[in-house]
């Protein structure tokens, strides 16, 4: 290791070193903090979701920079202690690659695309993606459309705003929107639409009908209050 | 059993311990944990002594110069998620980096003035 272990009571937050100014290996002077202030970075994602092979790594291609992403998740208990190796030697962490895409929208705006994980084992990363999230869309392949059941239980469950998108394979038989809405047993006010995820403009305006949608929401921006429609799978009231 | 088979969940994934050799095995960042996309900024503070600071480190602490969300870091120096939170954690811990304020509190959604930049920025898009 080419580094001392941490010692907690030398890493006083603020500690500078004697006779700060420029650091070797800081890659010259060292960076100006203000330009937090000065250049506000605002960062908000959406959640592309849906049945393995719906579509969605050509999705989220096809209307932003892809980058790649992976992450290392420990697969047993979360709450190991931070320093706890004994934890780890047990074999604990699997890689996921994830779908991961960046829009910029303007200087300050940065909006992103996260797919989903499709195998049933990585559930658990479902609550990190969708804290904070916008809303959703889920990409619902005709051809199996139950795919898209375990997305749309996960996000009505959680009260994310979402809309269905009906990817249009060259194979499939074309179906109305009103059909798909009803064999996924859809609350009347989420949008169905048709899309082809390989084209740029289809995909903008999948967004687009989301970001609506997410506006006609009583509660958007708002976290705290509740939605207007109950679960319609709890318990009637 | 063998400990040296535990090491290895499925044979796609590698080594399962190598990655948080960089941490020192920690997965877990001290403090809170970092939000995918909380925007970090380094502070302006020096870093003391430099043998307590790893290459990664050094390269994060660059990569932080400007703000900059946390999964665009991994993303950019290919490190995976998990090893970029610890290793942002101990600059945080050293007052390197904060946190930026965010447009929506911790888990939340943004407000509808966000909302609705985002919307007009994908109609221009």
């Amino acid at each position: 290791m080419a580094y001392a272990p941490s010692d907690p009571g030398e890493a006083a937050p603020g500690r500078t070193a004697p006779g700060a100014g420029e650091h070797p290996w800081f890659g010259g002077p060292a960076a100006p903090a203000a330009g937090a202030a000065a250049h506000p970075l605002v960062t908000t994602k959406i959640l592309i979701a849906g049945g393995f092979g719906a579509g969605k790594t050509t999705f989220v291609g096809s209307i932003s920079e892809i980058r790649p992403l992976r992450t290392e998740e420990p697969l047993t208990d979360r709450g190991v202690g931070v320093d706890d190796v004994t934890g780890v030697q047990g074999k604990t962490t699997t890689t996921v690659a994830m779908d991961f895409g960046r829009i910029t929208l303007s200087d300050q705006l940065l909006l992103y695309l996260f797919g989903t994980p499709g195998q049933d084992r990585f559930w658990f990363m479902w609550d990190e993606l969708a804290a904070g999230a916008i809303g959703a869309v889920v990409l619902a392949d005709t051809r199996r459309l139950t795919g898209c059941f375990p997305a749309i239980d996960y996000f009505e469950r959680r009260r994310l705003p979402f809309v269905v998108a009906v990817n249009c394979f060259d194979d499939a038989r074309r179906h109305d929107p009103r059909d798909v809405a009803i064999a996924l047993d859809l609350d009347p006010g989420v949008p169905v639409l048709l899309c082809d995820a390989r084209r740029r403009d289809s995909t903008k305006q999948v967004l687009i009908a989301l970001m609506e949608h997410v506006l006609s929401w009583p509660d958007a921006g708002d976290p705290g209050h509740d939605a207007r429609s109950p679960d319609r799978r709890g318990p009637a009231t | 059993m063998n400990p040296s088979a535990e090491r290895w969940l499925d044979w796609e994934a590698g080594p399962l311990v190598r990655p948080y050799a960089r941490t020192r095995g920690r997965t877990r960042p001290a403090g809170e944990g970092f939000e995918l996309i909380a925007v970090v900024a380094a502070t302006g503070a020096q870093p003391g002594d430099r043998l307590r600071y790893s290459p990664d480190h050094v390269r994060l602490l660059r990569g932080c110069a400007r703000p900059v969300a946390v999964v665009d870091l991994a993303s950019e120096f290919g490190l995976p998620l998990g090893v970029v939170r610890v290793l942002l954690g101990d600059l945080r811990e050293a007052g390197l980096i904060a946190v930026v304020d965010s447009a929506a509190p911790a888990g939340g959604r943004p407000g509808r003035g966000v909302l609705r930049e985002v919307l007009n920025g994908l109609r221009a898009l």
